[in-house]
């Protein structure tokens, strides 16, 4: 990857010791975690970015006794493997993240919502899960850790759903706040991370904040695992350090014909060629939950706009009025504008609407809807209307 | 306290306050709709969204708590932009066929609308787009999906305020609606009729089956004897319908009102209130007796009040163990009808088949109830049409009445006479307090011990309440029950009832005597009764119903003269067969679901 200037990292497929990892934390203090973790310059690998330490910080000052700490394992976003890859290879890493977690906060008991379509992981996350319980209790540690799996409904990937859904209760969004460092899983205290967060955190326990810093660019430290689909010749799991142009990415990737990458899923935003060489991959650019897909010339974009607004009309909760009529608008409305029964400036209205969508939306489901959107409309108008 | 700007305006609140209620004390109006104060927050319809400054979006100020120096504007382009797509898309998913719409002007989103959305429609129309169904299997109510903006008050009333979930949210994205268990018609789940929901949809959803039009046939058909009755409730709440102001009595007009329709008799379920608190008393002091004297293993206790058809429905589904606790009595409507096609006939020597009963009821469930099967005692069916009190409204305004102008007149006779005993069913405790002024009386032959016959300790809106009395110095007759402490305990809401219902299931609580009223406050709260209703409008609903007591010549029901006359030409005494045959009935165990 030289030439390109990617360059490959090793943190979250590394092989440690947890034991050891334990050891270290369970000799600190829960603000020299949390002060470890703010260094880092760590953000949430789930798609959002938000400051990991910070959560557990906020998390940690509540004086609940009883609090949590829930992996999001709920992995849904279309284009999106690498957690599945993360549990499967190194599961004992989640784990002693959420030991981590734990520690610092103060919590005892610790969930991993792992989505239902990776139910047949689950008789070796267990096994794992078992030795990781034997490790903890030798080392004298109370903390447990419990699964619960999901059905299949990409929103209970979104916190605040995840939450209702491990209650039983149907899988919709909250409102916010109050924001789950307060009111979390079952009302308590929470500190709710993606699975290669909690991997990551531990790492940074492991190696130190500094090391950590020195990957990545002052917005976006540390590196990232991709997962690199569409027309590529190489698709598949890579862990690279941020910082790179999309241009970088499909150099390295693109199978010489990439007219777009749609960065961060469904709910993440196309990036036309035009555009390859001055957007960075990160939070100053365009932020990723993982999610990299590449289309070739020969791919209609129309045909990718629809089948993401297909994915949101089905899987959008249906609670609020922006996400659960506005997908089905925005579906219609390119339906109706490609076959000619409505005028093409038609899109300038639904352009308007996904702004409204962005803006009054109830959770991040509706509020990214209009990513994909906008930018696809914005950028490959013709293929929309012709 | 916490400091904000709204609109420029300052203004301090308690923490907790959430920034539409901050900005109603700034009386700036955020219009809302899913948005209930009877029930928790939904923030899903996103009406009320406003813009906060340096948010990265817009917040819904129904469900955001205020936060010190938040800057608020209720008012800007982004917000109106995003208000006016959010009613759009409404409309886009709702059949708008408002001028044949039951609830035509008096629908939440067609206010909406003409505010904000009025003009072309902006967005695709996405109706055809969902199969839906028009559900008429309840005799109470219709359920129309079409018409469904998925704002959730439904299915919050149902779960929250009753406990029953009837409705619930199904399927998730473009497929979500409000649906049953298994998608089964209302009339086959376990809905109770209650109309709560129906009084809180605030479209064209869910809405009273009305009787309108049959009650219009029978008034104008030369063959029929029309008879209609009046529930304790309808009094001081429809005058909400007509332009007053909630708590306002309007009995006097409303007689003359339905006269002017022209109803042949215009008489009081009061009567027959009055006659349940005789029968019902009576079975109360006949349970005790067996069980206190003869040791009798089957009669149980605590006895439950039946008059309420919401609460039937819902013990007989969700505590059929409970079933023979079920005083046998009907409620004071069906009385009413069982002895309307018999005794009032015989005495107006008409022929009973010839004869239409009509009542007016703040109820829906009431509809459900003159459908029952028992419910034929005459010969007949004893109520033939059940109109709510939304609906005599409707029909005060078909006649072009103005009722403003009406002169006050009184019922007819004969079953047109009542106590103040039987206004007060009309609020939550009430039948209990009526039932005590007699009960107490007919064991000891003195007034109850509270001044002016008020039992206070079983009025008010608390979910429950409880009170005891202490009987002592009894008449020979009733020594059995000398120093005993009568507890008893009252409940409103099925939620409420519910929570009771627990308690006793689990033998942690011991009365003699429970009311129940399906509906929050009692039947002044009841699914049938103007829209909109609320803690604020229940409270002045019960005043106006113990002001009607106060007012009232006699203020205990076996002192209706009626009510003693009806005993010595027709049925003999209180639980006599022939009361028994025509003013008791039985109950059915239903599924849970």
């Amino acid at each position: 990857m030289a030439e390109t200037g990617l360059n490959k990292v090793d943190l979250i497929f590394e092989q440690v010791n947890p034991k050891d990892v334990l050891k270290k934390a369970y000799e600190m203090t829960s603000e020299e975690i949390i002060k470890e973790i703010l260094e880092s310059g760590l953000k949430g690998r789930g798609g959002a970015g938000f400051p990991t330490g910070l959560k557990w910080k906020y998390t940690a000052a509540e004086k609940d006794p009883e609090k949590y700490v829930v992996c999001n394992a709920d992995e849904g976003e279309p284009g999106t493997f690498k957690d599945r890859e993360i549990l499967d290879r190194v599961a004992y890493k989640v784990y002693c993240g959420m030991a981590i977690a734990g520690l610092a906060i103060g919590a005892k008991q610790g969930y991993v919502y792992l989505r239902g379509e990776y139910k047949f992981l689950l008789p070796k996350l267990l096994k794992e899960l078992e030795s990781f319980h034997k490790i903890l209790a030798e080392t004298g540690y109370d903390f447990r850790i419990t699964y619960r799996l999901g059905s299949g409904a990409y929103i209970c990937g979104e916190e605040s759903a995840l939450f209702e859904s491990i209650q039983g209760e149907r899988g919709e969004p909250r409102n916010k706040p109050p924001y789950p460092t307060v009111s979390g899983l079952f009302f308590k205290p929470t500190v709710i991370n993606n699975v290669e967060t909690l991997v990551t955190a531990m790492m940074i326990i492991h190696h130190g904040a500094e090391a950590y810093r020195k990957l990545g660019t002052k917005d976006s430290r540390g590196s990232k695992v991709f997962s690199v689909s569409g027309d590529t010749p190489i698709p598949g799991i890579y862990e690279l350090e941020l910082g790179m142009t999309v241009q970088q990415f499909v150099n390295e990737f693109g199978d010489g014909d990439t007219k777009a990458v749609q960065v961060g899923g469904a709910s993440g935003f196309c990036v036309p060629r035009k555009r390859f060489a001055d957007t960075i991959i990160g939070f100053e650019g365009v932020p990723t939950g993982g999610s990299m897909k590449l289309f070739n010339s020969s791919r209609s974009m129309y045909n990718v706009l629809h089948n993401y607004l297909e994915f949101f009309t089905e899987e959008s909760c249906g609670q609020c009025t922006p996400c659960r009529v506005g997908c089905q608008q925005l579906l219609k409305g390119i339906e109706k504008v490609k076959k000619g029964e409505v005028k093409s400036s038609y899109l300038n209205e639904l352009m308007k609407l996904a702004d409204t969508m962005k803006l009054a939306s109830k959770c991040g489901l509706g509020q990214s809807v209009g990513n994909a959107f906008k930018t696809i409309v914005e950028n490959f108008r013709e293929e929309i209307i012709y | 306290m916490v400091n904000l700007t709204i609109n420029g305006q300052k203004v301090s609140v308690e923490p907790g306050t959430t920034v539409l209620e901050a900005a109603k004390k700034l009386n700036i109006n955020i219009p809302t709709l899913c948005n209930h104060p009877d029930l928790c927050v939904a923030g899903n319809c996103r009406v009320c969204v406003v813009e906060q400054e340096g948010a990265r979006t817009l917040i819904a100020s129904c469900a955001t708590p205020v936060s010190e120096g938040m800057k608020i504007q209720t008012n800007s382009l982004k917000v109106r932009n995003a208000r006016k797509h959010i009613v759009e898309l409404l409309l886009s998913e709702h059949r708008s066929d408002c001028t044949k719409c039951y609830k035509n002007q008096k629908c939440e989103l067609q206010a909406l609308a003409n505010e904000f959305a009025f003009g072309e429609s902006i967005f695709l129309d996405l109706v055809e787009d969902h199969p839906y169904t028009i559900d008429r299997s309840s005799p109470s109510f219709i359920k129309d999906d079409s018409k469904c903006i998925r704002c959730q008050r439904c299915v919050r009333t149902c779960s929250e305020l009753q406990f029953i979930s009837a409705v619930a949210v199904a399927n998730k994205g473009k497929h979500q609606k409000i649906s049953s268990f298994h998608d089964k018609p209302m009339s086959h789940v376990v809905c109770t009729n209650c109309g709560q929901c129906v009084n809180r949809c605030p479209t064209g959803a869910l809405v009273e089956k009305t009787y309108i039009d049959y009650v219009w046939d029978a008034i104008y058909d030369p063959e029929k004897h029309v008879v209609v009755q009046t529930a304790p409730a309808v009094r001081v709440a429809l005058g909400e319908d007509l332009g007053y102001d909630p708590g306002e009595r309007v009995t006097g007009k409303l007689i003359t009102a339905l006269r002017q329709l022209g109803f042949d008799s215009v008489l009081d379920t009061d009567f027959t209130a009055d006659l349940t608190i005789m029968e019902e008393g009576t079975e109360l002091l006949t349970r005790l007796k067996k069980i206190l004297v003869e040791g009798d293993k089957k009669t149980k206790l605590p006895m439950f009040t039946s008059c309420s058809p919401g609460w039937i429905k819902f013990i007989e589904h969700k505590y059929p163990e409970f079933l023979p606790n079920l005083s046998t009595c009907k409620s004071p409507q069906q009385m009413f009808g069982a002895l309307v096609k018999t005794y009032y006939a015989q005495k107006r020597k008409l022929d009973p088949a010839k004869v239409v009963s009509v009542s007016i009821m703040p109820c829906t469930a009431k509809k459900y109830e003159a459908d029952r099967p028992e419910m034929r005692a005459s010969g007949y069916k004893d109520v033939d049409y059940v109109l709510t009190t939304r609906e005599l409204a409707i029909m005060i305004k078909q006649a072009g009445i103005d009722f403003r102008a009406l002169e006050p007149s009184h019922y007819d006779s004969i079953m047109g006479e009542s106590t103040g005993a039987a206004v007060i069913f009309g609020a939550t405790g009430g039948v209990m307090e009526a039932a005590l002024r007699t009960a107490y009386e007919i064991v000891t032959g003195r007034e109850v011990p509270f001044k002016n016959l008020n039992i206070t300790p079983v009025r008010g809106l608390e979910g429950v309440k409880e009170a005891s009395v202490k009987i002592e110095g009894c008449l020979n007759e009733w020594k059995f029950l000398e120093g005993i402490e009568l507890r008893v305990a009252v409940a409103h809401g099925l939620a409420n009832a519910n929570r009771l219902m627990r308690k006793l299931r689990k033998g942690e609580a011991d009365y003699h005597f429970i009311e129940i009223m399906a509906c929050p406050g009692g039947c002044i709260g009841g699914g049938g009764q103007p829209i909109p209703t609320n803690e604020e409008i229940r409270k002045k609903r019960v005043a106006a119903i113990y002001e009607e007591d106060e007012h009232m010549i006699f203020r205990k029901s076996h002192e209706n003269p009626e009510i003693i006359g009806v005993y010595k030409e027709f049925l003999g005494k209180p639980n006599s067969h022939k009361a028994h045959e025509l003013l008791h009935t039985h109950y059915t165990e239903r599924e849970s679901y």
